[in-house]
């Protein structure tokens, strides 16, 4: 049998052909070749520097909280480019397309661009950031070692690592999903779309959606049993309160995510019949369930960058924050809410006038809540002595920007309302107000703030206020013309427009688009020359902006070890009581500290757990098996590995810390 | 524990200069982190439970519950269940009772018992395939196939893990790792149980009798 044998190849690599490979597209080539050279860059700088044991054993291994927040963030904002260039390509597409310009992106794919961009933003932009910055922030906030289990984290990101790849890769290996970012039946299901699309999307988003299951596992146990000592629960940061929320919420929806998506596999790989339009299917469904999990994302996404302003406005105003126990108590209301409140998403589903008024109503009665909260940070910088820092800047333009998406909100939670504005760039507009406005803001504001907490030094302020400027005056650029035609009555998910006279603002807001580019490269260019001028921009104090919890009593950057001496908490804002006190640090009297040992297992594993999505997706069954067993195996191996912590002797921890005083 | 005072003129202490025996890296984060595996796992089924209710009708013109089931083999198959988690407690009374052997014994019970409920299991599958009523045959049998085989593959997992164990065991004995595995594992064969009790009240009782 020779290898032209049409079905040796097929058994081999399924329904991947060199048809699958974007040859004839030249878009997609130039992106090819670029994204290849840089990737050749990178590996031959790292391997000309020998850093791959480095990046291997420091980064790759390890366990260590700290690390793994911040390689999720490194994700997030790598991924921020490839989504970002998605919002671009779809800005420019549409300030062109108008009567008899055809635009240059055809209708398939233009469809994949924005369904990439909304699944990538939320997937592995929002959710990678957030949970980086929890990962990072939150144990060194509670006076804690570690997280609860440290290999779940490290496997945890690397499953997320795993599903960002496999969506990059499904941009030169055959098709994206073109169903929208929740991927919609009936276009997703196997007859409307019998391409590799809605497959690449379902593996990448099960092995990823298992990674933030057991992140969030994690970080709820830690926060409940590894709080230091005198930390009762209405003693926590609001960080750690949000992140909670955030966290308990992620546990209530992400199995109600897979379970879909699960049911979705079935339906596109054995024929079953749950979301099809025969044979007993119900597509609506399958949009009810998205839902039920897409809802309550929203607020595991905002409720810890409400912790983050409520962190940076009570620091850079030197004052206690304003109202913290009904802070704590309106997350709480926010987390039960949203969890009651999926259906209007769909109003125009047709599910009667009193289902539609519960859920109207239940979604402005959100509102109360989170109202409050923006009160509360107004009533702590009422008298406070404010420092306009970079992260102080974010938070209040976010409370000016939150403040409009909130009430367009509201808005469209009016049923008949709704049923005018249902699908059109009024929606989009809002969302976007609220998610760039909101997370995307906190975002930076949390980034700003603990950067000088991961590396030691502070980023550079002017390229700070460059894309503080820039995000800003692009976000009100790019969308309020987007709510007017939205108002108008033009829909989302439209690649051509026939009405000439809506064509300025679309050219008003890819000029936006652009501005927010400028944000975004401002970012980029703050990091590297921060890097340059990185001993100049040195924090020695460990505590650069007079901060009130416990992370800013460590050394910037924590110990491995985080404190060689667990704080014991007294009071709310327990560093500031700690500083106001006079508290020293005990110089002397080390002990051995116990730590966990770094492991590869959850590289392993997610390599794995990517190459199964991969041959899923191609239709390679000898190779799904394999990686199948494989799979089983080396996590079943993992757990004979009974050593999986030590104690650093005390004679090293003194060494570090009289390292640390001296520097 | 011993503490340093600060040396502010206070009483207040700020630094545990004496470690206190580690919580954190004793049992109670895991079997607290394993519970809320068990409600999100929980969950999962949850969602199942949800579609099976929607699609509780949708025959699309195919065989209904009356037809398909035989209820005799139902009941044998909750037994072997229900006697599975009897030997699964007193596996756990042998591990407090610090019986290595007797806890391997159970075990080898309740994995055996279990092999028996996927065994049955599997045969009534067979038979309704066998029959047409295939899960691609309508909504409600694409339902009750995902349903039910995602607890079938939710104890064949136990079994799996159940075996890891006994080799373990096998090779540390009652270490204090493999204690709290125990106990995780007898969480997990619980939790599988009641589910059993959703999935034959609702699925095959409930759609016989409607």
């Amino acid at each position: 049998m020779s290898m032209n044998d049409p079905a040796l190849t097929h058994a081999i690599f399924g329904r991947l052909s060199l048809e699958s490979f974007p040859i004839h597209e030249p878009i997609l080539l130039w992106t090819f070749a670029a994204v290849v050279l840089l990737g050749v860059g990178l590996v031959a700088a790292v391997t000309y520097f020998r850093l791959w044991g480095y990046l291997w054993r420091e980064w790759f291994t390890s366990v260590d909280h700290k690390k793994i927040g911040i390689m999720y963030i490194i994700l997030g904002i790598v991924m921020l480019l490839r989504g970002f260039s998605d919002a671009l390509m779809m800005r420019l597409q549409q300030a062109m397309a108008f009567g008899g310009n055809e635009g240059y992106l055809n209708a398939h794919h233009y469809d994949q661009i924005f369904t990439a961009h909304g699944t990538i933003m939320i997937f592995f932009v929002a959710i990678p950031l957030i949970v980086g910055l929890v990962n990072f922030v939150m144990p060194l906030q509670i006076g804690a070692r570690d997280v609860a289990f440290p290999f779940l984290n490290s496997l945890s990101l690397w499953l997320t690592v795993a599903g960002a790849i496999l969506v990059m890769i499904s941009l030169f290996v055959g098709e994206f999903s073109r169903a929208g970012w929740l991927n919609y039946v009936p276009v997703a299901n196997i007859q409307n779309s019998p391409d590799t699309g809605p497959d690449y999307y379902l593996w990448a988003l099960q092995i990823a959606g298992v990674g933030t299951t057991l992140s969030a596992i994690n970080m709820v146990t830690t926060i409940i049993k590894m709080r230091a000592p005198g930390m009762t629960m209405m003693k926590m940061p609001v960080f750690t309160w949000t992140a909670l929320c955030s966290n308990v919420l992620a546990i209530a929806i992400f199995p109600v995510l897979t379970a879909t998506f699960v049911m979705l596999m079935l339906d596109r790989y054995i024929g079953s019949n749950f979301f099809t339009n025969d044979l007993g299917g119900n597509p609506m469904m399958y949009w009810n369930l998205v839902w039920v999990w897409g809802h309550p994302e929203v607020y595991v996404l905002v409720l810890p960058v409400f912790g983050i302003f409520s962190e940076v406005t009570s620091t850079f105003c030197g004052k206690r924050l304003f109202g913290y126990s009904s802070m704590v108590y309106a997350t709480v209301v926010i987390m039960i809410l949203s969890y009651l409140v999926w259906l209007h998403h769909f109003f125009t589903m047709g599910s009667g006038a009193s289902v539609n008024s519960f859920f109207g109503i239940a979604t402005m009665v959100i509102s109360i809540p989170t109202g409050a909260k923006i009160f509360n940070w107004l009533f702590t910088m009422y008298r406070g002595q404010i420092r306009f820092e970079l992260p102080m800047m974010w938070v209040v333009a976010f409370m000016i920007t939150f403040v409009v998406g909130g009430m367009t909100g509201v808005l469209l939670a009016v049923p008949p309302a709704d049923f005018v504005l249902h699908n059109s760039l009024f929606l989009v507009a809002h969302f976007h107000n609220v998610i760039i406005g909101g997370v995307v803001f906190g975002l930076f504001a949390g980034m700003y703030y603990w950067f000088p907490k991961a590396f030691g030094f502070r980023l550079d302020p002017f390229w700070g206020k460059v894309t503080f400027w820039g995000w800003v005056i692009g976000y009100w650029v790019a969308w309020t013309p987007i709510y007017i035609v939205g108002l108008m009555g033009t829909t989302r998910r439209v690649r051509h427009f026939d009405d000439p006279s809506l064509q300025i603002w679309f050219v008003i807001a890819g000029i936006g688009a652009l501005i927010i580019l400028v944000g975004i490269l401002g970012f980029v260019i703050q990091i590297a020359v921060s890097i340059k001028n990185r001993h100049a921009l040195r924090d020695v104090t460990g505590d650069p902006w007079n901060g009130r919890t416990l992370e800013w009593s460590t050394t910037s950057p924590p110990p491995f070890y985080n404190f060689a001496f667990t704080p014991i908490v007294h009071d709310l804002d327990s560093w500031y009581e700690m500083k106001s006190r006079g508290a020293q640090k005990p110089t002397a009297g080390f002990r051995p500290i116990h730590m966990p040992r770094n492991t590869g297992a959850g590289v392993v594993i997610s390599a794995l757990a990517l190459v199964l999505g991969f041959a899923m997706v191609w239709y390679m069954w000898w190779l799904a098996i394999l990686s199948s067993v494989a799979l089983l195996v080396v996590t079943i191996a993992h757990t004979f590995n009974y050593h999986r912590d030590y104690h650093v002797s005390a004679d090293e921890v003194a060494h570090i810390e009289r390292l640390a005083e001296g520097a | 524990m011993t503490t340093q005072a600060s040396e502010a003129q206070d009483t207040l202490v700020f630094y545990q200069v004496e470690e206190e025996h580690h919580a954190e890296h004793s049992g109670g984060s895991t079997l607290l982190g394993f519970w809320i595996y068990l409600m999100s796992d929980a969950l999962i089924f949850a969602a199942l439970f949800a579609t099976f209710g929607v699609l509780n009708s949708s025959f699309a013109g195919g065989p209904g519950p009356r037809e398909l089931f035989d209820l005799n083999l139902v009941a044998m198959n909750t037994a072997l269940l229900l006697v599975s988690a009897l030997t699964c407690g007193l596996a756990m009374i042998s591990l407090q009772a610090g019986k290595l052997g007797a806890v391997r014994l159970w075990l080898v019970v309740t994995a055996l018992l279990g092999a028996g409920f996927v065994g049955i299991e599997l045969h009534e599958f067979r038979h309704l395939i066998a029959e047409g009523a295939t899960p691609q045959r309508s909504g409600y049998l694409s339902a009750f196939f995902t349903l039910v085989g995602t607890h079938g593959l939710h104890v064949t997992f136990g079994i799996v893990w159940i075996a890891v164990m006994l080799v373990q065991l096998g090779q540390r004995g009652l270490h204090a790792d493999n204690q709290r595995r125990l106990l995780t594992l007898s969480m997990f064969w619980h939790f599988l149980d009641v589910i059993w009790i959703g999935v034959f009240t609702f699925v095959y009782l409930l759609g016989v009798v409607r």
